[in-house]
């Protein structure tokens, strides 16, 4: 069954003001999976998924299920990938209710106005982020984490079988970053979803991912199982970072050290 | 029970629902009757009214009006009610298209070059001498309408070229310099020409004088496209509310409605202008005032606020006819000076005062 065919991104490239920010990106992705992309800022993480979701203009082909999404039409791709922008617009004065029938726009007609049908798939997505009675409130007056649920919950009835996440719990303190990943892990393993998602943590990143690639200067430098990519020596010379790795299983934590942080920087000053 | 129907109204999605589309209808037919009893012309109103009746079907009464009323109250008074529907229903719609396609609640119909395109129109053709004609063979309107056309035309091929962002920053500016280009040369002509100074001044401040229907007739045709094509972006417009990437990873194509929505509401303002001058404040306070009742979307918004424009002009233009009698007073100012203080009270009225 198609559904079960792996996401195929070969040879992917983006330019921005005349700089190639994603380079021939080849990644393999088995359906369900969630891949965990990391990589220094400006890597190229946001603009990768960007171009899956057909946001930015990209070469390349990214086979899903039996099209390539760079050659399908934006309604129909809108079926199929939804994302969760790093930092999404909120419109004010607009309900929650409103703001998640958004996600219904590539199935409605002419009028883009929902159905009976929209509406009960939106409040049983609703019902599983535990937003119930919230559809009445303005998406501005939220709090952070009810906010970001809110927009998943949106890409969520986009019913898709590819859900992109660019850095989805940047802005939320630890326990509010857990309980939105863990929402999404959920309805990840519930739905048959595959997950790309973006991380800034690199704990994180490892503890969902069932999956992760490095993202250097555009490139895919390494791909593997987390707690492959996560060594100290590669943090040190790919984020000029000096930490402790700590592995769990596959799950890895990692603990930033204090100390000799700039000797370790200079030792290793190419950035890529 | 009563919570259960509470809950379903609160999860119920922004729909114009047919108990809005009601309200509307009153309130729209309200002012038109209200419109048809008053005037400078002093004529019984209880008379006017029975004469409204007679003319539904099935109804035959003797109004006891005399011919000469009757004509008063179909050929001088309706036509004119109908000119302000239609002008005060696309100043408004025109408004919340532009507020939604530029995500700004400040955008006006005026905003791209169509109040100074008009502005420099009208100007030549008063100067020229060429306003002697009647109704549909008035030069006046025609060159207004020209003028706005083609700075909306500057505006856009100039702002579009230089905006391939995704941004409409560059499109606005480029508005506010044909804007002020226009306006020079306005200014140019006025004063090589001060003997037209009081008739340009006239026109700028707007008004709604009619010669029997020739002025409905011809804004007819470019009124119904106009709102036929906005009417059907309104979905559209609020998906764009989160922006053009959003609004692409949820399959619209942000660009294609932009053009469209601004194509048709610069077409519905340059309309306005042709036979009514510029009449201020309509296009920006009647979607704000809709939208502070029935929320920001603009699948409501864009309709209600053509029934809430028409009644606030036809109502606002019976103050400019009466209040004066004989003298007209100018329907922009009447629409400012009514206006603005009822906007500030609604807008007090929100405490969160978002727009």
């Amino acid at each position: 069954m198609a559904l079960y065919e792996p996401l195929n991104i070969q040879g992917l490239e983006v330019e921005l003001g005349g700089k190639k920010v994603v380079n021939n990106v080849s990644l393999n992705v088995e359906s369900g999976d969630w891949l965990s992309l990391i990589g220094p800022n400006g890597s190229g993480k946001s603009s990768l998924l960007r171009a899956i979701a057909g946001i930015i203009p990209a070469l390349g082909t990214v086979n899903f299920q039996g099209s390539d999404l760079m050659q399908t039409d934006p309604r129909v791709r809108a079926q199929i990938v939804s994302i969760v922008p790093q930092i999404p617009v909120v419109p004010p004065r607009v309900r929650v209710i409103d703001y998640i029938l958004l996600g219904r726009t590539p199935y409605l007609g002419r009028g883009f106005q929902p159905t009976q049908e929209d509406v009960s798939l939106s409040l049983s997505v609703m019902e599983d982020l535990n937003l119930h009675d919230m559809a009445d409130r303005f998406v501005t007056e939220m709090s952070g984490g009810e906010r970001q649920r809110v927009i998943i919950a949106r890409s969520l009835v986009q019913q898709p079988n590819l859900l992109l996440l660019d850095e989805p719990t940047t802005a939320l303190d630890m326990g509010h970053q857990q309980e939105v990943l863990e929402l999404v892990d959920q309805q990840r393993k519930r739905l048959g979803l595959t997950v790309l998602s973006a991380f800034h943590d690199l704990t994180l990143a490892s503890q969902y991912g069932t999956s992760m690639a490095l993202l250097v200067n555009g490139e895919v430098t390494q791909s593997g199982l987390p707690h492959e990519i996560l060594t100290e020596s590669t943090l040190e010379d790919i984020y000029g970072a000096n930490v402790s790795v700590h592995n769990d299983g596959n799950r890895v934590s990692i603990v930033p050290k204090r100390g000799n942080r700039l000797k370790g920087n200079s030792n290793s000053n190419d950035m890529g | 029970m009563d919570n259960n129907k509470k809950k379903q109204q609160q999860e119920a999605p922004a729909e114009l629902t047919s108990g809005l589309v009601a309200g509307a209808f009153v309130i729209l037919f309200a002012s038109i009757l209200v419109s048809l009893l008053f005037g400078p012309v002093s004529i019984r109103p209880d008379r006017i009214f029975l004469e409204v009746l007679s003319r539904f079907p099935g109804i035959s009464i003797d109004s006891g009006l005399s011919t000469i009323q009757e004509a008063i109250v179909w050929d001088v008074r309706l036509p004119r009610i109908v000119l302000g529907l239609i002008v005060g229903g696309l100043l408004a719609v025109a408004g919340a298209s532009y507020q939604g396609v530029f995500r700004n609640p400040l955008a006006d119909p005026y905003l791209l070059g169509v109040a100074a395109g008009a502005g420099l129109g009208a100007t030549i053709a008063i100067v020229s001498g060429a306003t002697n004609g009647e109704g549909i063979f008035d030069a006046l309107p025609i060159a207004a309408f020209l003028g706005s056309a083609i700075a909306v035309a500057i505006t856009l091929a100039v702002g579009g070229a230089v905006g391939r962002s995704t941004s409409t920053a560059s499109l606005l500016l480029a508005g506010v310099a044909v804007a002020s280009l226009f306006t020079a040369i306005q200014t140019y002509i006025q004063q090589r020409e001060s003997a037209t100074l009081r008739q340009v001044y006239s026109w700028i401040l707007g008004r709604l004088s009619t010669s029997g229907w020739d002025e409905v007739i011809m804004i007819l045709p470019y009124a119904a496209i106009s709102l036929i094509v906005m009417f059907s972006m309104k979905g559209a417009l609020d998906v764009l509310a989160v922006g053009e990437e959003e609004a692409l990873s949820l399959g619209i194509r942000p660009r294609r409605v932009r053009w469209i929505v601004i194509g048709a509401a610069s077409l519905a303002a340059a309309s306005a202008v042709a036979v009514s001058g510029l009449i201020a404040f309509v296009g920006i306070i009647v979607p704000h005032a809709v939208r502070l009742v029935v929320g920001a979307s603009n699948r409501l918004v864009v309709p209600l606020s053509f029934f809430i424009g028409a009644s606030f002009l036809i109502l606002t233009d019976l103050l400019a006819r009466t209040l004066q009698s004989p003298a007209e007073l100018p329907i922009g100012v009447v629409t400012a000076f009514f206006g603005a203080p009822f906007f500030l009270f609604v807008l007090r009225r929100r405490s969160d005062g978002i727009i």
